[in-house]
């Protein structure tokens, strides 16, 4: 890019200067930081013609080859450009059945924006934006049903309604089958309800994009915890399901290695975030259910976990919140976008630091904990350089409150309940990575079960593999 | 004391085993041991003091009502399908209700069986008859001393085990101390000893950790490890800690129910 910084000579043609993205316009950083509304407020109709006004239109588009569910970017940016933004939406419902949610929590600057042509020297076009806009446009205006296929006579049971579920649920039912989706909890949605918080995604645009499922005929039975009410093998051999989707993510919270994590105020994120997200522990005591925050809030991890516990932490009242991360800045597994708007709402970065013990008094409750600080060496297996604690560099972090966010190992009720089917020593579901199935034939998994801890949108990705893998198992065969 | 009609429940669950309940949209997840369960007529009994304003909402529940959520059975069942020798089944209180089950399938299995229900006075004796009649040796006690042995269940207990009777396992559900003074009792002599424990839970499926308990130095999470665990392991004073946690939000919550509905408790 040196050429453009320099003088051009006359006979150069004049190049006008790189664009950015038409900003989305958010709530102000002090006054979101103490409500639960959401942040970024989204296009408006002019604002997203603008936007999708810059597209190229290129004829060997590279933007859908990096969107794991195969939405038509440049089809629906064109049908925006011509404000047929009903179209535009039903366009990318054709393959991606949570457009409005996928707008929100994508990451696409490592995806369909990373290869986009018009990104090479300007900001890439704002796919996200634009799929916000108009999912939120057609659950606005009343979006009509798509033309289904005639029934199968085939029926499917997917468990868990996170993203991978309701994914695969909504593949199938488009390819006729009959389709019911067990939930554990009693509301659909799986980390898109307990765990993503109301201001990062409302859980009205969660429960439209359930129910436009539901209209196109998804079952949902909540409650139901399946390896205990029922068995995999009972739904196959009992229930008359011809095939069986695992998606049931990745549920246990992990805990670091050393004392006081027991503590009466330490609590898991999930934990944490279910409180306040689910159960709505924001509004007790309107609603039963508390959750305890103190005023020094430490959050233990640098995910985008990480970071919604933060803010979350914050919009409870707490007066200073701190992440604390091993790594330095460049490592943060966050969002940059969610690291910027932690930090524009005042949350504390204390990088290159571990906790090595959570210090309580005689209740239980934390009252310091004691880090140590680290150094980076040389690159681990992850390829991100290995964190190296700083011999005698022990200090004490004046907090009360500690949420770890280090990651979730899977739930293992399934897999317990489950004979035959086969699991790492991690526990997660061993699959065909083509087709998505489990060493149990009939039985597909993805999503975290699979994968370990990953994004909304790979779940998705996962679920839309394994209900076309459904699909060739049940009439191929 | 209250029936829960559960067909799909009552169909599958075992002695031991938990359910989670919601008594209503606004209301908080919580667990409690099935009580017993009737697979013909597809009903699970439960059985729950009103100690707060959960248990208060749902006793205030009355015939016909709906229960909003009712998730089940969770957590492991007891160990019943074995044959031990002699066993001891300790209920105090409430625990009397989720030992009842399980002291049954014990006796089922063809072990001798020893109960000893204790309350702190006769009217809170639970199961009284039900216990008499599945038990070969049955004992009753009371804090207070209105019925059967003046005392704790570990009078009872103690008094046994000084008389050098085999016992081969202990199952004791109740109060923390309860629990953790049966498991003191019976760790001289090393007799095994299974507790229920009763720890905060939000999701009863393994996913949140707030249920996490410290067993034998290793974090254990009741609703999917439990809830029964080696007595001898617990460390019952952190769990004692750890179900105190929500005291001063318990007591505002409380008292907004009973402003509301008037004084139950």
């Amino acid at each position: 890019m040196s050429e453009e910084t320099g003088q051009t000579t006359t006979k150069k043609r004049e190049r006008p200067p790189p664009t950015k993205k038409v900003p989305m316009p958010e709530q102000d950083p002090i006054l979101r930081g103490k409500n639960f509304q959401e942040v970024a407020l989204g296009y408006t109709a002019e604002q997203a013609v603008e936007e999708a006004n810059k597209c190229l239109h290129c004829r060997n588009p590279k933007c859908i080859s990096g969107c794991p569910v195969e939405v038509d970017i440049k089809e629906f940016i064109e049908l925006i450009r011509e404000k047929k933004f009903m179209e535009a939406a039903l366009k990318i419902k054709e393959t991606n059945s949570l457009p409005a949610i996928c707008g929100r929590v994508c990451p696409q600057e490592t995806q369909c924006e990373a290869p986009c042509i018009y990104g090479i020297r300007n900001e890439p076009i704002a796919v996200g934006r634009l799929e916000r806009f108009v999912a939120d446009y057609a659950r606005a205006h009343g979006e009509p049903l798509p033309k289904l296929p005639k029934k199968n006579g085939k029926k499917i049971a997917v468990i868990g309604s996170g993203p991978a579920g309701l994914t695969c649920a909504g593949d199938l039912i488009k390819l006729g089958y009959d389709v019911t989706i067990f939930e554990a909890f009693h509301k659909p949605g799986g980390v898109l309800i307990y765990g993503i918080p109301e201001f990062r995604l409302p859980k009205e645009i969660v429960t439209a994009e359930v129910e436009y499922l539901e209209r196109i005929g998804v079952e949902i039975k909540y409650n139901h915890v399946i390896g205990k009410i029922r068995t995999v093998v009972e739904l196959m051999n009992e229930d008359g399901y011809d095939a069986v989707f695992l998606g049931t993510g990745a549920g246990a919270p992990n805990f670091m290695r050393i004392p006081g994590m027991n503590l009466v105020t330490v609590f898991s994120a999930n934990e944490f975030l279910t409180r306040v997200n689910l159960m709505k522990a924001y509004e007790f005591p309107k609603y039963d259910t508390p959750v305890r925050i103190g005023n020094r809030v430490a959050v233990i991890g640098g995910g985008n976990v990480a970071m919604d516990a933060a803010r979350t932490s914050l919009r409870l009242g707490a007066e200073e919140v701190i992440i604390v991360y091993r790594r330095s800045r460049d490592e943060l597994p966050a969002r940059l976008e969610e690291v910027h708007h932690a930090e524009e709402e005042g949350v504390q970065f204390r990088l290159l630091t571990n906790p090595t013990e959570v210090i309580g008094n005689e209740r239980g409750e934390v009252i310091g904990m004691q880090c140590i600080k680290m150094e980076l060496g040389e690159p681990d297996d992850s390829g991100r350089a290995r964190p190296i604690p700083i011999e005698g560099s022990e200090f004490i972090m004046d907090v009360d409150t500690v949420i770890v966010a280090i990651g979730n190992s899977p739930n293992p009720i399934i897999p317990q309940t489950t004979p035959g089917l086969e699991v790492t020593r991690w526990g997660t579901i061993v699959i065909d990575e083509e087709t998505g199935m489990t060493t149990l034939p009939g039985v597909f998994a993805g999503g975290d079960i699979v994968t370990g801890a990953a994004t909304v949108i790979s779940a998705m990705g996962a679920g839309k593999r394994a209900a076309r893998g459904i699909h060739k198992y049940i009439f191929d065969e | 004391m209250m029936v829960i009609d559960a067909p799909e429940i009552a169909k599958v669950c075992k002695p031991g085993q938990f359910v989670m309940i919601r008594v209503n949209e606004t209301g908080e997840r919580f667990p409690l041991t099935i009580g017993d369960f009737d697979r013909e007529k597809g009903t699970i009994t439960i059985v729950f003091q009103e100690v707060g304003k959960s248990t208060m909402l749902l006793g205030s529940l009355g015939k016909g009502d709906e229960i909003l959520d009712f998730v089940g059975p969770l957590g492991k069942p007891s160990p019943t399908d074995k044959k031990y020798g002699t066993v001891v089944a300790i209920g105090g209180g409430c625990g009397s209700a989720i030992v009842f089950p399980v002291a049954r399938a014990f006796k089922e299995a063809g072990n001798f069986l020893i109960t000893i229900n204790g309350a702190r006075s006769m009217d809170l004796l639970l199961y009284r008859n039900e216990m008499e009649e599945i038990s070969d040796e049955t004992y009753e006690t009371t804090d207070d001393g209105s019925c059967g042995v003046h005392g704790f269940v570990t009078t009872v207990l103690s008094d046994l085990i000084s008389q050098g009777r085999q016992i081969d396992l202990v199952f004791a559900v109740g109060p923390v101390p309860m629990m953790k003074f049966v498991s003191k009792t019976t760790e001289a002599k090393k007799i095994p000893t299974l507790v229920s424990l009763n720890s905060i839970m939000v999701d009863g499926t393994g996913m949140c950790g707030a249920c996490r308990v410290n067993v034998g130095g290793q974090m254990k999470f009741t609703c999917v490890d439990g809830p029964e665990f080696d007595g001898h392991q617990v460390d019952f004073d952190e769990l004692m800690g750890r179900l105190n946690a929500y005291l001063e939000q318990e007591a505002i919550s409380e008292k907004q129910w009973v402003e509301e509905h008037g004084g139950t408790a």
